[in-house]
C-alpha cells in the first residue's frame, strides 16, 4: 500500500488554479521529490498534504483521509519542514525541538521523560546538543535548519514534507541537510515527499522525481528519466546540459545562450 | 546509547523551567506589597497589631475595622485586579504574537467605558435600586466589544486571522468611544463621575467587591495557566502550530474569552487602569526569558503585587485626597511603553 496517495487534487486561490486534478502515489520508505518552475504548484501540494490549504480530491496517508483525521492524528503521521520556519526570538533550540512533541502530548497535557529522552537523542543526532541551550537567533542558517528539522523528527511521523530544505543554504550545507535526511530516513523508514529547485541536488537523492508545470503533473519518473536536456528546455524554457558521471548520478548545468537570431 | 542509558543523563539545557526561586521572589513581593498596603495610611497601624490581627488575637476595635473593611479588602482587591490585568495582558501577547498586546486590544476597556458612562448617566443610582449596576454595565459593556470584535474579525477574510481581529478591535474600541464621548458630553453633570471611572480606583466597600469578581478571576486565571505551553506553540504562528497538531484559532477563542471574563470582571470594579497588562508581563521576561510557562504564573503575583504598590502610592502621594491610579500605572506605564518598543525589533512585531 503507498504511504501516500493523491486523487484528483485540485487546489485554488480565488480564481488561481495552482493545481489541476493531480493524481500521485508515495511508496512507503520512498523520497518523492516534487520539481517545477516558480509557481507549478509544488507548495502548494505540499500544504494541502499537512492540510494548511484547502483542496478537492482526495488525499490519503496510509489508507485515511486527511481530513478525517483530527489535528493531532494526523501530525503524528505527517511532520513538516516549511521552506522559511518561524524561529521564535529568544526561544531556545531545545525548547523549539521539544514543540514537535506537541502531537503526542494531551491538550492540556505536560512532557514527560519519555520525551525529554526523544529530544536528547535528535539532539544528539543532529549534533546540535552544544547548541541546545542557545537561543534560535544565535545559529547559522544551517544550524537553523537543522533545528528545523530536528522538530519535525520530534513528531516521529512516518511522512516527512520538506519545502525548499536548502533554499538559503551554501553548497555544503545543502549536502550536509540533504544527506541527514536522507540518512535519517533510511534509518527510519521515513517516506520523504520535498519540493526542491535544484535539479541537480533534487535528482542526486529522490528516488523519483515528480515535474510540475502550471498545477499539472507532466512526468514522474526516476531522475535519469526526468532530468533530459529535452525535458528541461522544453518545460522550464531553459538551456541546460546534463552530464552524467558516476553512471546515475547527473548534474544539470545551465548554459549561457551566447547567440539570439 | 541505549534508551534507558539517555533517559538517565537527560539533562536538556535550555528547556522552559518555572524556576522555584522565582515562584518564591513572585510571593514574597505580593506579601510585602500587601503589607505595606495594610500599614499605610492616615490612621496608624503598628505591624504587630497586623501580626495579632490576622493570627486571630483581638486588637483595637477601631483599628480592627480600618484593617478588616477597608485596607485588607483594597489590599486584595488590588492584587486579582493587578494579577488579572498582568495576566491577561501576557496572554494577549501570546496569543496574537505582539508584544504591545493588552487585555484591552479588543475593546474591553472601550466597552467597559461605555456602560459604566450609560449606567452612570441613564442608571438610577445605586440607591434608587439598591444595587450598584455601574460594574455589571461595565462587565457587559467590556463582554459585548471583545464579542463584537471577535464575530467581525471572524468574518473578514484575505487578512491573518490575528490581524483581522486587532483590526476588528480598534474599529470596535473607537466606536465605542465615540458613543461613550458623545453620551459623556450630552450628561455633562455627570462627566466627573465619569471620568473618575475610568481612570480607575480601587476602592471597596467591605468585601463585597472582591466577592464579586474572585470567581471570574479565578476562573480566567486557571483557564490560561493550563494554557501556558500551547501559548509557546502558537509562537511559531498558525499554519506551523497546525502542523503540530494544534489548532490556533480554537486555541485563540478559549484564551481570548478567559482573558476577557477575568478583565471584564476586574475592570468592572476597579475601572480601566491602564498598562499593567504591558509592563509586569514585559518586566517578567527580562527577568526570567520568554516562554509563557514561566511568564504566566509569575504575572500573576508581580501583577499582583505592582497593583498593590500603585494603590498604595495613589492613595498616599497626595494624601488625605486620592491620585487616581490609572493616572499613576498610565505615568510609569507610557515610558516604559516607548522602552519597550524601542527594544523590540520589528520582526517581532
Amino acid at each position: 500500500m503507498s504511504a501516500i496517495s493523491l486523487r484528483n487534487l485540485s487546489i485554488a486561490y480565488g480564481r488561481l488554479n495552482a493545481v489541476k486534478q493531480i493524481d500521485l502515489d508515495v511508496a512507503a520508505g520512498e523520497w518523492l521529490t516534487l520539481v517545477g518552475p516558480n509557481g507549478a504548484g509544488k507548495s502548494s501540494v505540499l500544504r494541502a498534504i499537512a492540510r494548511l490549504t484547502q483542496f478537492t480530491g482526495d488525499i490519503t496517508i496510509g489508507g485515511d483521509h486527511v481530513g478525517a483525521l483530527r489535528g493531532v492524528e494526523l501530525a503524528r503521521r505527517v511532520a513538516m519542514v516549511p521552506q522559511a520556519p518561524h524561529m521564535p526570538v529568544g526561544m531556545a533550540v531545545s525548547h523549539y525541538v521539544m514543540l514537535g512533541r506537541g502531537p503526542h502530548l494531551g491538550y492540556l497535557g505536560r512532557e514527560g521523560r519519555r520525551d525529554m529522552t526523544v529530544v536528547a537523542a535528535i539532539l544528539d543526532r543532529l549534533a546540535l546538543q552544544a547548541f541546545a541551550g542557545r537561543t534560535l537567533d544565535q545559529l547559522s542558517g544551517g544550524e537553523r535548519q537543522r533545528a528545523a528539522i530536528g522538530r519535525a523528527l520530534a513528531q516521529e511521523a512516518p511522512v516527512l514534507l520538506v519545502d525548499e530544505p536548502t533554499s538559503s543554504l551554501d553548497v555544503a550545507r545543502q549536502q550536509d541537510v540533504l544527506e541527514l535526511i536522507d540518512e535519517i530516513r533510511q534509518a527510519r523508514g521515513l517516506t520523504v515527499v520535498a519540493a526542491m529547485h535544484d535539479l541537480t541536488l533534487a535528482g542526486q537523492y529522490a528516488d523519483r522525481l515528480a515535474l510540475l508545470v502550471e498545477g499539472e503533473v507532466v512526468m514522474v519518473g526516476p531522475p535519469r528519466d526526468v532530468l533530459t536536456e529535452a525535458t528541461i528546455s522544453a518545460q522550464y524554457g531553459a538551456q541546460v546540459r546534463v552530464i552524467e558521471h558516476d553512471g546515475d548520478s547527473r548534474a544539470v548545468v545551465p548554459i549561457r545562450r551566447r547567440s539570439r537570431a | 546509547m541505549t534508551v534507558q542509558a539517555v533517559a538517565a543523563q537527560v539533562r536538556i539545557p535550555g528547556l522552559p523551567r518555572l524556576r522555584w526561586l522565582w515562584t518564591a521572589a513572585g510571593v514574597v513581593a505580593l506579601l510585602a506589597a500587601a503589607l505595606l498596603g495594610v500599614l499605610v495610611g492616615p490612621a496608624h497601624i503598628s505591624p504587630a497589631a497586623v501580626l495579632q490581627a490576622l493570627t486571630g488575637s483581638s486588637i483595637d476595635p477601631g483599628q480592627a475595622t480600618i484593617l478588616w473593611q477597608l485596607r485588607l479588602p483594597r489590599v486584595v482587591l488590588g492584587a486579582l485586579v493587578g494579577g488579572m490585568l498582568a495576566t491577561a495582558g501576557a496572554a494577549y501577547q501570546g496569543v496574537f504574537r505582539n508584544p504591545l498586546a493588552d487585555p484591552y486590544l479588543l475593546g474591553a476597556a472601550a466597552g467597559a467605558n461605555l456602560g459604566a458612562t450609560l449606567a452612570i448617566a441613564y442608571g438610577p443610582g445605586a440607591s434608587g435600586i439598591g444595587v450598584n449596576i455601574v460594574p455589571i454595565a461595565a462587565f457587559a459593556g467590556a463582554a459585548s466589544a471583545v464579542g463584537a470584535a471577535y464575530v467581525l474579525g471572524r468574518t473578514v477574510t484575505g487578512l491573518r486571522s490575528t490581524t483581522a481581529l486587532i483590526l476588528a478591535g480598534v474599529a470596535v474600541a473607537t466606536f465605542f468611544n465615540a458613543v461613550q464621548t458623545f453620551v459623556q458630553q450630552s450628561q455633562t453633570d455627570t462627566i466627573r463621575q465619569v471620568y473618575t471611572w475610568i481612570l480607575g480606583r480601587l476602592v471597596t466597600a467591605g468585601w463585597d467587591g472582591v466577592f464579586l469578581v474572585l470567581p471570574y478571576i479565578a476562573i480566567s486565571l486557571v483557564v490560561i495557566v493550563l494554557h501556558r505551553r500551547l501559548l509557546d506553540v502558537l509562537s511559531v504562528g498558525d499554519d506551523e502550530a497546525t502542523s503540530l497538531g494544534i489548532s490556533a484559532r480554537r486555541i485563540r477563542l478559549v484564551v481570548v474569552i478567559a482573558a476577557t471574563l477575568g478583565t471584564a470582571a476586574a475592570v468592572a470594579i476597579a475601572g480601566t487602569i491602564a498598562f499593567v497588562g504591558i509592563i509586569v508581563p514585559h518586566t517578567v521576561r527580562l527577568l526570567t526569558g520568554r516562554s509563557y510557562r514561566v511568564v504566566i504564573p509569575l504575572s500573576i503575583f508581580f501583577g499582583g503585587a505592582f497593583l498593590v504598590l500603585a494603590d498604595t502610592a495613589a492613595r498616599t502621594v497626595v494624601a488625605p485626597a486620592e491620585l487616581s491610579i490609572g493616572v499613576l500605572t498610565a505615568f510609569i506605564g507610557a515610558p516604559f511603553f516607548i522602552a519597550v518598543m524601542r527594544s523590540t525589533r520589528a520582526a517581532e512585531l
